[in-house]
């Protein structure tokens, strides 16, 4: 990504990256000055033009959404459509009438059931992130140890629930922890229990399912970065008496902390604002941002608190955010 | 203490794969079940499957599926390889840096705010220019190519970061203009990367709930919207069939892609090693 050609900065920014010679060819074939200026013209307009289309359609559906919803958490609800006020009015025809309700944070604040939710979004993705990076760091150290030959069979294993629908895997899950499910089913018949236990609809199913939907996002990036770890580390580490317990404690935990930071905050992020595992698998005590964010919004119809939400969330996940895209900025400096 | 460790990674790995696949296996097993309990054994029936074509409710969200992610697919794609070309090719340009946090946050955008969020601007739209009148298939297919062409970036990216610039700067140097060096050699050359990206971004689309939830319409409803609502009431045999075919398909889907990925490095690696021979030769 920081690949510059030569040519390319020995002139003004903008320019394509054609080499002097043929500049210098065409510039002669070239009758008179107008057609020069144009051709220059439309070439830095070539590449400002690659880099303009996706450049502005992220502009107009990712960032002014935002903006968008920003300006909405602070109108007010009513009857209608759009079912909110509008900031600036004319008011009577004669001034700009600007109302910034500051309410809906007010309201966030207040209500307990928001606080709770966005206390309990935090935890609900702090313990699946950490159970995640449990199942996940021993697979992925396990791939990266075999052979190169099953590597590939087995990333192949890994990435192949991902493309299997999200919502029909979670709903596999209800089916098997429901208290006539297959599980309690076979666990009665084995005896080890006389009565269903109760596995669906509480907290320890959303973080099973957490764990299980989210598992490949953290073997993928975990396996990236133990798979170019030095073999020779810890052949040197062998070699000065450390144990193998100790050489990964000391050697390769240390130095898989890129990996293991950038696994956690693929599942960390998403996590915390999850509508469908928690509204699927969780109980009604299992309060969720995402999921509050969704009842103010198809239930109470109340937009102008479902964006409040919104933006409180996106507050939340600014820094995680961030910090990934370092990380994701960093490693694609690293592969060019 | 080698053997002890082996075998705990073993054991990792064994575990792991039963967690990830247990359960689908399960899905599969069950839609063959001639029971209306789902989990109840009652023996072997396909009706389910002849019941789920029969339902026009699922046949319709369907097809609305499916025009989604193949519009989306390709959009997201077009888009998405442009992108990854300006990051892994450009160099410097200003507001770089936006473009590349606009870029990768999509990544990890809460589905529901990226849903809210595109459907506010379609509503603010609407009132101010009129254009998009009412939601549907369109503003869905505009959603879902934003957020997938995220991922069709990163794909793209990393692919021209392993690739060996200096075919292309030689061609520059024999004085090919840059459009015509992407198409007659980047191009091809990341074409397997172009369909990966392609085929994720179709089965995201397909996929996605929450985001076509807020960004459609009421003529306009997607299948993982009706699976979503007959979930919602409990299990039932049908979904577990159409559950039983979207697996398949996503499993044939992934596998033929593989193996065509790998026929066509297979291929490369061929024609590379004649051009090798060939030099040799003089």
């Amino acid at each position: 990504m920081t690949h510059v050609r030569p040519e390319e900065q020995a002139r003004e920014p903008g320019a394509v990256g054609v080499p002097e010679a043929e500049e210098g060819v065409r510039a002669r074939r070239m009758t008179g000055h107008v057609s020069r200026w144009m051709s220059r013209r439309l070439r830095i307009g070539g590449r400002g033009l690659v880099i303009a289309i996706p450049y502005v359609w992220l502009l107009l559906f990712f960032l002014l959404p935002f903006a968008i919803v920003f300006k909405i958490s602070f109108a007010e609800y009513r009857l209608g459509l759009p079912p909110y006020t509008a900031l600036v009015e004319w008011a009577e025809g004669t001034y700009l009438r600007i109302q910034l309700a500051i309410g809906n944070y007010q309201f966030l604040l207040e209500d307990p059931l928001y606080v709770e939710a966005y206390l309990g979004s935090l935890k609900m993705a702090t313990v699946s992130t950490i159970l995640t990076l449990l199942v996940g760091y021993p697979m992925a150290y396990a791939i990266a140890k075999a052979r190169p030959s099953t590597r590939n069979m087995l990333l192949l294993l890994v990435i192949l629930p991902f493309w299997t629908s999200f919502l029909i895997r979670v709903y596999a899950w209800i089916g098997i922890l429901k208290s006539n499910g297959l599980l309690n089913n076979f666990l009665m018949w084995t005896g080890i229990i006389n009565e269903p236990l109760p596995l669906l609809y509480n907290e320890f199913s959303v973080y099973l399912g957490i764990t299980y939907s989210y598992l490949p996002f953290m073997i993928l990036p975990l396996y990236a970065n133990l798979e170019k770890l030095d073999r020779s580390l810890l052949e040197a580490a062998a070699d000065l008496g450390a144990k193998p317990w100790k050489a990964f404690l000391t050697v390769t935990l240390p130095l898989s902390v890129p990996g293991i930071v950038a696994g956690s905050l693929l599942v960390f992020i998403p996590a915390v604002g999850e509508f469908v595992i928690p509204d699927l698998l969780g109980g009604p005590e299992t309060l969720m941002i995402g999921r509050v964010l969704w009842s103010e919004f198809f239930n109470n119809r109340d937009w102008p608190v479902a964006s409040a939400v919104a933006i409180a969330m996106l507050v939340l996940l600014v820094v995680p955010i961030m910090l990934f895209q370092h990380y994701q900025a960093r490693d694609a400096k690293k592969e060019s | 203490m080698g053997r002890n460790r082996s075998f705990f990674l073993l054991t990792a790995l064994g575990l792991g794969f039963a967690f990830l696949y247990v359960p689908i296996l399960l899905l599969i097993i069950y839609s063959f079940n001639e029971n209306r309990l789902v989990t109840v054994w009652s023996g072997f029936s396909t009706k389910w499957y002849l019941e789920l074509f029969q339902d026009d409710n699922i046949l319709d969200a369907a097809w609305v599926s499916l025009r989604v992610a193949v519009f989306s697919a390709t959009i997201a794609t077009i888009l998405g390889t442009i992108a990854g070309m300006v990051m892994a090719r450009f160099g410097r340009f200003r507001g770089r840096t936006m473009f590349s946090g606009m870029l990768s946050a999509p990544l990890v955008m809460p589905e529901v705010i990226t849903g809210l969020s595109l459907l506010l601007l379609f509503v603010a739209l609407e009132q101010a220019i009129g254009i998009p009148a009412g939601r549907g298939v369109s503003t869905i297919t505009i959603a879902h190519s934003t957020f997938t062409m995220a991922f069709v970036a990163v794909i793209i990216q990393s692919r021209l970061a392993q690739m060996d610039e200096s075919v292309e700067e030689a061609a520059l140097d024999l004085g090919a203009r840059p459009a015509k060096v992407f198409f007659a050699i980047t191009l091809p050359i990341i074409s397997p990367a172009i369909v990966a990206g392609w085929l994720l971004a179709f089965t995201m689309s397909l996929d996605d709930l929450v985001v076509a939830s807020f960004t459609s319409g009421p003529a306009s409803t997607t299948l993982p919207m009706v699976v979503f609502s007959s979930v919602r009431l409990g299990v039932s045999p049908k979904i577990n069939a159409l559950a039983t075919l979207l697996v398949l398909v996503a499993a044939l889907t992934i596998l033929l892609a593989a193996w065509f990925m790998r026929r066509q490095e297979a291929q490369r690696d061929k024609a590379a090693a004649a051009a090798a021979a060939e030099e040799e030769r003089f």
